[in-house]
């Protein structure tokens, strides 16, 4: 576990001297990347900040606590957590809202706690699968989607499924 | 979809706010939670930025172009129609090794140029620019870097230690996936 925390210093000592040996500009790349970074938490702030009202009204309001009372039994029985509901529905139409809502759910809970991990895990191993379906097939000009959506959907509930177990079995 | 969600986030708290007498603290939670959002950005900036920087160093020394080396036998099994062509295969090839890497930006262009190709011939490219597609929304990656880089600045112990979870799942899902995909893919053509 300990070497896992070491992986991107890892990464960025050897891909470093792999520059180095192949004479790529290694820290202008570093400065473009980081670059886009910046880019990348430009977008993300119109989506945190509609996401964070929306949840902390949800809670202020007393709605949250009703509906996860509500949903508790169905998502008791798939072993769960229910404060990861908003998060695998938005997980297959927006990146930017289920990390959004992942972030949220870090911040009120810990990142270290079971439902810190599972969001953490739940947005690792998934994609924003409508977002795919829709680049890939209009850029290859096919309209007939077929079995492609069905099948990725059951993936992403596989995905959210097996994220809660795996997660459950390591740190609860 | 996302309209109706958030349409409905917001007027049902309404309601909600109304009925159980919390309207000064959830019209304060508004403003608050928009606050919060700022301050969470704020604090992840420093180190999305210093993800996306180690990603390009991985793009520019070309490591995702030796994986994608590596990936060929594999995808002449999953792709046998596409992968006889060169131009297919090598964006196959390409595009599978960045979403390995967890180069979402470089995997996307691959990606589609893959799915321009595979449109282009005929019935059974368009069977394996499916399964192209599922496979590309049921993420490989291999470096979760972008939610270890919240983790890191939420104040996670060990933000990576999520990795093994993450490619375990990533495996179900995969495997989930081909699944589907295999037998909806029997059951449409029974169907038709």
């Amino acid at each position: 576990m300990a070497l896992l925390s070491l992986t991107p210093l890892l990464l960025l000592g050897f891909s470093c001297l792999y520059a180095l040996a192949l004479g790529v500009d290694a820290y202008g790349a570093l400065l473009t990347g980081a670059k886009k970074g910046l880019t990348l938490a430009l977008e993300l702030l119109p989506a945190l900040v509609i996401l964070f009202a929306a949840v902390w009204c949800l809670r202020a309001s007393g709605l949250s606590e009703l509906l996860c009372r509500l949903a508790e039994p169905l998502f008791r029985f798939f072993g769960v957590p229910e404060e990861t509901g908003l998060l695998m529905l938005i997980r297959p139409l927006s990146g930017s809202g289920a990390l959004a809502a992942a972030g949220e759910l870090m911040e009120t809970y810990g990142p270290d706690s079971l439902i810190g991990r599972t969001a953490s895990v739940m947005i690792g191993s998934s994609e924003t699968t409508f977002y795919v379906i829709s680049v890939y097939y209009s850029a290859a000009g096919v309209r007939r989607t077929g079995w492609a959506i069905p099948a990725a959907l059951c993936a992403d509930l596989a995905c959210f499924l097996s994220a809660a177990w795996i997660s459950r079995l390591l740190w609860a | 979809m996302l309209n109706l969600l958030f349409s409905l986030l917001f007027l049902l708290s309404l309601f909600c706010a109304v009925l159980t007498g919390k309207e000064t603290e959830t019209g304060r939670a508004l403003l608050d939670g928009a606050g919060a959002a700022l301050r969470f950005c704020l604090d992840i900036t420093g180190s999305l930025c210093l993800w996306s920087a180690l990603s390009e160093l991985l793009a520019q020394t070309g490591l995702s172009g030796r994986l994608s080396s590596a990936l060929r036998p594999l995808l002449r099994r999953l792709f046998p129609r596409s992968a006889r062509e060169d131009g297919i295969c090598e964006a196959l090839s390409e595009n599978l090794s960045a979403n390995l890497l967890g180069l979402g930006n470089a995997a996307t262009p691959a990606g589609v140029r893959a799915a321009k190709g595979m449109a282009a011939l005929g019935e059974g490219g368009r069977e394996e620019l499916a399964l192209l597609v599922v496979l590309n929304t049921a993420s490989l990656q291999i470096l979760p870097g972008t939610i270890a880089a919240v983790r890191a600045s939420a104040g996670a112990a060990s933000p990576f230690d999520i990795m093994p979870a993450v490619w375990l799942s990533s495996a179900v899902s995969v495997g989930a996936g081909l699944t589907a995909a295999f037998l909806l893919k029997k059951l449409w053509r029974c169907y038709r």
